[in-house]
């Protein structure tokens, strides 16, 4: 899964600086990441880990008080700084998006028949007809019943489930390259997310892309991705295969994570929470992000952010990685509950 | 147990207000303009060595030194008289702002609070009283109540409440569907507690933004009223009056109606600007960045 | 542990509790247009010291059954008890007293504390409302605040200064300032991340260990009632269908859509999650306003699309299966059918040669 070739989409050393009333925040610090043809790279971090500001900053989709800097090239061709015509061009072409939120990518005054023969009339020239033929015939690949009687709804006549099915189905109307899932499943109930998955996966089996899928929860990573990005504090302190993470993580958060999630196939067991919360990105802590709530912490993490290294394909950003190995979420974090956030 | 790791810096909204208020630069300009306005008016009228009463033996003078703004006809000193113009407009302005924002927040809050048919009742009445033609309405009543000045502001407190009222019932119909308000209800909190300590503090942000631009409007109504007549009456003063007796003269001795024009105007000017100096420091939205 | 039904009286007991909304047409006279059956016929019991897991799916009730049991919405019909005291009939004045004894933590720690109150003020507040708040009222708030793991010094502050996870614990102890005997928890831990929510739900089991609480979690996430539960009651569009101890429900489900629920769950384990097979259900769940007949569950059951008779199905079509008191109550005509040994893990029978009502995703291969 992760032999190498020329990589379908590159980002280097991407940086996001947002400029509020409190200050320059700096959400994404410096992310950099390869992705091949036919993988799934899972990017999965808690809320204000950068881990949506990272997908949105690569679309050029983000408002004007963020300074985006670094590289994304898709098959070699900078996006970064490229005008909007170029993206746009690019966008929902050659990548696809799709939020968590599908309303999002929905105009709720035209059926959404109308709203997925257009983006295909979008980037070719073919008739209307011709246009809803294969709008149906999308909307048929994702698992829409009666297509030819929904192609005329509205999006509000729809659930949440069948309006993201519609925004799949926009998303796989021109083969693009790269789909970029943002949370595609968190607004939606369990059984409607296992039947979203599904759509998604024969999405991209259908059209060969790539996907980069971002969601905080371990579960659906764990069934879904190959390769997976841990990201905290706006950075990647964890690279490695699924297994690599899962089994044998080297960065005590990506550990700490693991033990603090219930577990379907266990007993009532203690959990073993990160004492404390994440960094506010106003006020980072010096040298790494995480050791103020780390076990491991020691006078040189607080001295120097640990840059994201290691053999093979499994990286980490840990002065200590090394001794993690063979170690249980318990071993680590302490199972207590009275500790104050703090 | 470092404070570092709070996820908001360490500051109270009101903090937060302040700041964001300071910022906007007309309104603080205007915020500074208008209290040395009301400064000058309240402790240099009594400061002033000319009162309202006095008549001088300068008849008719343009401004000077002795006489900033000129005398009248009669000899009296314009610059006391804007002065004291002055105070009885504002104080008629806030006075009647005031009541019309106590009375408009209760009666608002209680509408939006029990919802049904109270609602659609209490609703109905402030209706109603927006319907009226508020200019001739405000005449007939301050034309048979006499010209007091605190019965001015009554009169505008009646025809303004319901207006703050809608406001209020827009604001606490939002807020009620908040959970902190379920929330209040589970522990056995009774209807006033969740009305006075929960509703109302939270919906006073937008209440204040519309209490300030009130007074603004209420300036202007009373000078209007009293330029009709039906306002303040001689001997006392007001902007509006000042300008009314003023009409004649505006060809021969610009200065009388010149004055209190001005005065008017930047007052007005000067609230609004603060009005909406404040109603963009209490917009969340501008705390909140994309994540 | 677990408390045994039977050997203990139950603090709460709730007995057919039925809620209806009425639905409001739009334009300028407000007609009403039917209503939405949010709960129907809801009976479960709550003993002592234990957490029983109220779960499901949105939209399918579970939040309105806590709102309308503490009687923060009126109920349509149907009894609530406690310890004696039939609650859906009380006045609120009388219930307002008995707010002492039955509290609710809520799910958005965001909107579920008042912006505007510093945090003393808004612990201290049910003390105060209830004539609590003594001489010693500070030093009360104080031992709150210690309690759920928070400083003194916090107090001060405003809830706008707080993370996700130390709002929750505010609100944790501001329902605990009155020393409550019943403590519903609405869905506590969804909004907080996963590091923050298992020192809440840590936090939440060493409170009832100390205090001797009893819990009632309204959660749609299964792995987590599946840790904090002693018994789980599983609800599906206003009708529970499924009662059991949470290790008898997760190890043996024996209603369709249990075992649909469970199947769906990802497991954080890349092997054990790509080995499963899982019953995907297929739609979406009915309109509340406008729910099937017989059983409810009935227009995406795997078992009633591919595996009863048509004499079977008429059965599902005209009966509401009855939730059978006994050690397991399951609320489906055809339980037996799939517990048969051979349907047990309903995903494997229920094979891609049923296009039309479920797909078992065939675990791939790792490597």
């Amino acid at each position: 899964m992760t032999s190498l070739g020329t990589p379908v989409l590159e980002v280097a050393d991407l940086r996001v600086e947002f400029r509020t009333d409190e200050g320059r925040v700096p959400a994404v610090r410096g992310v950099s990441f390869q992705l091949h043809r036919g993988e799934v790279l899972g990017i999965v971090g808690e809320s204000g880990s950068g881990k949506s500001v990272t997908s949105l900053a690569m679309m050029g989709l983000l408002a004007g008080s963020a300074r985006v800097s670094g590289s994304v090239r898709l098959r070699g061709t900078e996006l970064l700084g490229a005008s909007d015509k170029a993206l746009s061009r690019v966008r929902g072409q050659s990548i696809a998006m799709i939020f968590q939120d599908p309303m999002t990518s929905l105009n709720p005054v035209y059926p959404i028949g109308y709203q997925v023969a257009e983006a295909i009339r979008a980037h070719h020239d073919i008739s209307r007809d011709a246009a809803r033929t294969q709008a149906l015939q999308l909307l048929d690949a994702v698992s829409i019943p009666n297509p030819a009687q929904r192609v005329d709804n509205y999006p509000h006549e729809l659930s949440g489930g069948m309006r993201q099915r519609v925004v799949i189905a926009i998303a796989m109307a021109n083969g693009p390259e790269v789909i970029i899932a943002d949370e595609p499943t968190t607004a939606l109930d369990v059984t409607v997310q296992a039947q979203i998955l599904d759509a998604l996966r024969s999405a991209k089996e259908r059209t060969g892309a790539t996907m980069l899928l971002i969601t905080h929860d371990l579960g659906v990573i764990a069934g879904q991705a190959d390769r997976v990005l841990v990201m905290y504090a706006g950075r990647v302190v964890e690279a490695g295969t699924v297994e690599e993470i899962f089994y044998t993580p080297r960065m005590p958060y990506t550990l700490g994570l693991l033990g603090s999630q219930p577990r379907l196939d266990m007993r009532r067991q203690r959990l073993h929470p990160i004492s404390g919360a994440p960094p506010s990105a106003l006020n980072l802590p010096s040298g790494c992000p995480f050791a103020p709530r780390c076990p491991l912490a020691a006078p040189v993490c607080e001295a120097e952010e640990p840059p994201l290294t290691g053999a093979g394909g499994h990286l980490s950003a840990c002065h200590f990685s090394d001794q993690l190995v063979g170690l249980e979420p318990g071993d680590l974090f302490r199972p207590v509950s009275q500790d104050s956030e703090l | 147990m470092p404070d570092q790791d709070l996820r908001v810096a360490q500051r109270s909204q009101t903090q937060l207000v302040a700041r964001r208020f300071r910022r906007h630069r007309l309104a603080m300009i205007s915020l500074v303009v208008l209290l040395a306005l009301v400064l000058l008016a309240f402790v240099g009228g009594w400061l002033w060595k000319y009162s309202v009463a006095d008549l001088t033996p300068d008849e008719s003078v343009p401004p000077s030194w002795d006489h900033p703004f000129g005398t009248d006809a009669a000899g009296h000193d314009t610059f006391a008289q804007v002065l004291r113009g002055t105070q009885i407009s504002i104080g008629i302005a806030v006075l009647g702002a005031l009541v019309a924002t106590v009375v408009g927040t209760v009666w608002g809050a209680t509408a939006g609070y029990y919802g049904g048919r109270l609602d659609t009742a209490m609703m109905r009445i402030a209706d109603l009283v927006l319907t009226l033609p508020f200019l001739a309405v405000a005449a007939v009543l301050g034309h048979n109540l006499g010209g007091s000045w605190w019965l001015i502001a009554a009169v505008i407190a009646g025809l303004y409440w319901a207006y703050v009222a809608r406001v209020a019932r827009g604001v606490v119909l939002s807020l009620r569907e908040k959970e902190f308000v379920e929330a209040a209800k589970a522990i056995g909190a009774g209807d006033a507690r969740i009305i006075f300590r929960h509703l109302v503090p939270n919906a006073l942000g937008s209440i204040i933004v519309n209490a300030t631009v009130l007074v603004a409007i209420a300036i202007l109504l009373e000078t209007a009223l009293s330029y009709l007549g039906f306002g303040v009456r001689p001997p006392d003063t007001s902007l509006g009056l000042l300008v009314s007796d003023a009409q004649t003269a505006v060809d021969t001795r610009p200065w009388l109606f010149f004055f209190p024009g001005v005065f008017i105007i930047v007052i007005a000017l000067t609230i609004n600007f603060i009005g909406d100096g404040l109603r963009d420091a209490l917009d969340p939205q501008q705390t909140r960045m994309r994540r | 542990m677990i408390p045994q039904p039977g050997t203990k009286q139950p603090v709460l007991e709730v007995r057919n509790l039925v809620k209806h909304f009425p639905v409001r047409g739009r334009g300028l006279v407000r007609r009403r247009g039917g209503e939405v059956h949010a709960v129907c016929d809801v009976s479960f019991d709550l003993y002592p010291q234990e957490t029983l897991g109220l779960v499901g799916e949105s939209g399918c009730g579970k939040t309105t059954t806590a709102r309308v049991l503490l009687n923060l919405q009126p109920a349509t019909a149907g009894h609530v008890h406690y310890q004696g005291t039939e609650l859906t009939q009380l006045s609120s004045k009388a219930m307002r007293r008995l707010r002492r004894e039955l509290q609710i933590v809520f799910q958005d720690p965001y909107a579920a504390l008042d912006p505007r109150l510093p945090v003393n003020e808004i612990i201290a507040e049910p003390l105060r409302i209830h004539g609590l708040y003594g001489p010693s009222g500070r030093e009360d708030v104080r031992e709150l605040l210690r309690l759920v793991g928070l400083t003194p010094e916090h107090g001060n502050r405003f809830p706008h200064e707080f993370s996700g996870g130390q709002r929750q614990r505010i609100g944790i102890a501001r329902a605990l300032a009155l020393r409550p005997k019943v403590l519903v928890l609405d869905e506590p831990v969804s909004a907080l991340d996963v590091s923050i929510q298992a020192g809440a739900l840590n936090l939440l089991a060493d409170l009832q260990a100390r205090l001797g609480l009893s819990y009632l979690f309204v959660s749609h996430d299964l792995s987590v009632v599946r840790h904090i539960a002693d018994r789980v009651a599983v609800m599906y569009l206003g009708r529970i269908v499924e009662v059991a101890t949470a290790d008898e429900l997760f190890s043996a489900p024996a209603h369709p859509y249990t075992q649909a629920l469970i199947s769906a769950i990802p497991l954080p384990d890349p092997r054990k999650e790509r080995a499963r097979e899982r019953i995907i259900l297929t739609g979406d769940v009915p309109n509340p306003a406008n729910p099937p007949s017989g059983c409810r569950f009935r227009t995406r059951c795997p078992l009633f699309a591919a595996h009863l008779t048509d004499a079977q199905r008429h059965r599902c079509t005209e009966d509401v299966p009855p939730l059978i008191t006994h050690h397991h109550p399951t609320a489906c005509h055809y339980t037996e059918l799939s517990t048969l040994p051979a349907l047990s893990g309903l995903s494997v029978a229920i094979g891609d040669d049923l296009p039309g009502s479920a797909r078992a995703m065939r675990g791939r291969e790792w490597g």
